[in-house]
């Protein structure tokens, strides 16, 4: 993945920065709310939401054990349709092949749909590098990008943003991208999104090459599919002569048909909406081969591994394949509300960032490292997946990796991990209580000196236990452990 | 009916009055409870920080120490979820791992028989009227593994709706996590202060006297959270309402001072 985020402290001192900023966790409270209420009524509406889930699993599930197969009928339908098919083992080589794509065209500017992959890349910042400017036309994308940020959620962008705030950056940045903000902008929504529109709108009839990802790719007909609310994505995707699509490997679903799940579950699950505004399949260039210049005269699908098929080989973390990127678990998770999106260290945020990150980066980051700690395992994110990923199971299994190591493929290769550093007094602790917990005789002395010391009740404790401390009362010691009482009362009978 | 009680390791040390409250309610309910020393922990302190090899001796311990009785009664759904989530997890991967079948065995010969405190009560025994009288303003927290891992649905309201003299007041956004979440408390103490003190608030907002709830260790952190602020409200595992009577509810233990 790209490294623009690496060297990020550990996701416990990200998160508390995020924690005191009263601002932020007002703006992620209220916008996480409302979008997870209405999320809660759209889903409630389908009578047979539970089997549409557990279809949506199936079908992925079924993908992600023929994935060899399902991609080489793709780069067989893509092709026959008169596209070219490229295939990128990680993030350079995804961003090589883009960026010679974009110079071969002799254009210096490329407008982008929101994509997912062509962050995780980096590829802004590659084609950058190239003397190629990209413009976002997200609307949300569009505020991170002018106003030197970086994407909070995977839907929303700029959740950590208020209008104000939004403002702002429009007023100071607008005009350095393009047509600048109107004089006396307010802060109005609307006010805001026309003034968005005027500006994007340039640069739409302007571009000749554009960058996007994709929601689905369809193995049997070759067709991609992108789901957005905003049409923005569609005058990326027909008015350039150049497409060139990003694509990670686990998009591909079989046929035509399970676009019908998914249609209805990923709307229901990410805006709330029955049927999002808009939906742009392409097949290659279309059965004119783009000759009656409707659409774009040349298609570029770029297959994106980047981690994927190392993720694919463990047997418990490869669920996180079936994402669909809804972003409905970072509505709901708890702590997500609390830490923001930047606390993640990645351009995946809260519980499925926490699952997936450590997959495709490999834990050896200390924020990699922190991130399967990053939840307290409420099961909330799991309850409202749309395809069913166990986000605490996987969780779980990558805490084992971290704090007891294990194996793990990385680069196609299969690894042992070492335990992570900073494990060795929690692994210590950790053993002893089990120690003590296995002979009652010991764990009954131990309670009994607790309850003789229950007159000291410290209320800081030094060194980890102020953790505790720092906000919390510690629980009284009662008089006599619960054992000492049975014994006593009815111990004749034991 | 005979049944053991798992009272589990947090209530044994610090929480004694929920395990007598539960041998009192079952006791009064007529079941022959029984309590084998040999247990202690159920192993989920280890398991959910990831050291996956050191919970499984307690496994070992836990099954072997309930082996024989018909029905193992918790008062802690994240205990018993553990168990019956996790157990035959930790079997099949120590199989996987050439490990033979010890481990699945004994998960797979417990499991069946362990019961939350009110899945016993509601599905087992088959009663909500305890017969308990607890003349206080109650809001309850259904904690996570509760609520999402064993689907305890509206059992523990519905115990508490039919004790006499409880005024049950709903807790606004009580499906939410409180942030205890175990080592999480002390491995993210921001985020786990900040949801402990937004639960708090909203308990608070409810004007309940009693903030009840079914694991120990969440109402601990929520109790340490609402003694640091000096508030009033105080927290009791639903066992201790339930178990109150007439006459309990007099004496000083009825009243459960802590
Ligand atoms: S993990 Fe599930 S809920 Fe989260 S973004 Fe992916 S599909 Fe949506």
């Amino acid at each position: 993945m790209t490294a623009t985020h690496l060297g990020m402290p550990a996701f416990p001192a990200a998160a508390r920065e995020a924690v005191r900023d009263d601002v932020l966790r007002a703006n992620l409270r209220r916008a996480t709310h409302t979008i997870r209420d209405k999320r809660a009524r759209a889903v409630s509406e389908l009578a047979d939401w539970d089997r549409l889930r557990a279809a949506g699993k199936a079908v992925k599930d079924h993908t992600l054990r023929h994935l060899d197969h399902y991609l080489l009928r793709l780069e067989a339908a893509v092709t026959a349709a008169g596209g070219t098919v490229h295939w990128a083992a990680d993030a350079a080589e995804a961003n090589r092949i883009v960026t010679a794509l974009v110079l071969a065209t002799g254009e210096r500017e490329v407008v982008k749909v929101k994509s997912m992959a062509t962050q995780e890349i980096g590829l802004n910042e590659a084609l950058e590098a190239a003397g190629i400017a990209a413009y976002e036309t997200d609307l949300a994308e569009l505020i991170v990008q002018m106003g030197h940020d970086r994407p909070s959620h995977i839907l929303v962008p700029a959740i950590h943003l208020n209008r104000a705030e939004i403002r702002e950056v429009f007023r100071t940045e607008m005009g350095r991208w393009g047509r600048p903000a109107p004089d006396g902008l307010g802060d109005d929504p609307r006010e805001l999104a026309e003034a968005a529109r005027l500006h994007l709108r340039e640069k739409f009839l302007h571009a000749k090459v554009a960058v996007s990802g994709a929601n689905f790719m369809v193995a049997e007909t070759g067709t991609m599919v992108v789901f957005e609310s905003e049409g923005n994505g569609r005058m990326c995707l027909t008015l350039p002569e150049t497409l060139i699509s990003v694509v990670g490997i686990e998009k591909v679903v079989p046929t035509f048909r399970d676009l019908e799940i998914f249609l209805q579950t990923l709307p229901r699950s990410s805006t709330a909406e029955r049927m999002n505004p808009y939906t742009t399949m392409w097949t290659g260039l279309g059965p004119s081969k783009g000759a009656d210049g409707d659409g774009p005269a040349a298609f570029h699908l770029v297959l994106l591994d980047n981690g994927r098929t190392d993720t694919l080989a463990d047997e418990v973390g490869r669920q996180a394949l079936r994402c669909i990127r809804c972003s409905a678990c970072l509505n709901v998770c708890p702590v997500y509300e609390r830490a923001g999106g930047h606390a993640y260290g990645s351009v995946y945020p809260g519980p499925i960032g926490a699952i997936l990150s450590p997959q495709l980066r490999g834990t050896d980051e200390e924020i990699d490292a922190s991130l399967p700690y990053a939840s307290t395992l409420c099961g909330a994110c799991y309850e409202v997946c749309p395809v069913a990923i166990d986000i605490p199971e996987v969780l779980l299994h990558l805490r084992e990796r971290v704090a007891q190591g294990g194996p793990a493929t990385r680069e196609g290769i299969r690894v042992r991990i070492r335990p992570a550093r900073g494990h060795t007094a929690e692994r210590a602790a950790l053993r002893a209580a089990r120690l003590l917990l296995e002979r009652p005789g010991a764990l009954r002395a131990g309670e009994r000196l607790l309850s003789r010391a229950r007159r000291l009740r410290p209320r800081r404790l030094p060194g980890p236990g102020r953790a505790w401390t720092d906000s919390r009362e510690l629980p009284r010691p009662p008089r006599e452990p619960f054992r000492d009482w049975w014994a006593r009362e009815r111990g004749g009978r034991a | 009916m005979r049944a053991a009680l798992f009272v589990t390791c947090v209530n044994d040390a610090l929480y004694p009055r929920t395990g007598v409250a539960v041998v009192r309610l079952l006791e009064r309910l007529g079941v022959d409870v029984d309590f084998p020393a040999a247990q202690s922990c159920c192993g989920q302190p280890q398991y959910n920080t990831g050291y996956r090899y050191e919970s499984e001796p307690l496994l070992r311990r836990t099954a072997r120490a309930f082996a024989g009785y018909p029905y193992v009664v918790a008062p802690s759904g994240s205990c018993v979820a553990m168990i019956r989530e996790h157990y035959p997890r930790i079997g099949a991967r120590a199989a996987a791992e050439g490990r033979g079948n010890e481990l699945a065995d004994l998960a797979a010969g417990l499991v069946p028989r362990v019961y939350e405190l009110t899945e016993f009560l509601v599905d087992v025994l088959g009663v909500t009227d305890v017969g308990a009288y607890f003349p206080h303003t109650v809001t309850y927290h259904p904690s996570c593994h509760g609520l999402r891992a064993l689907g305890l649905g509206d059992r523990p309201r519905r115990l508490l709706a039919a004790v006499r003299g409880l005024d049950l007041i709903e807790l606004p956004g009580a499906e939410e996590c409180c942030g205890f979440g175990g080592t999480f408390a002390v491995k993210n103490p921001d985020v786990s202060a900040a949801m402990g003190a937004d639960k708090v608030r909203a308990a608070r907002a409810t004007g309940a006297e009693v903030l009840c709830g079914a694991d120990n260790s969440c109402l601990a952190h929520l109790d340490g959270t609402l003694r640091r602020a000096g508030a009033p409200l105080r927290t009791l595992h639903i066992a201790e309402i339930l178990a109150s009577t007439d006459e309990a509810a007099t004496t000083t233990e009825g009243k459960h001072p802590r």
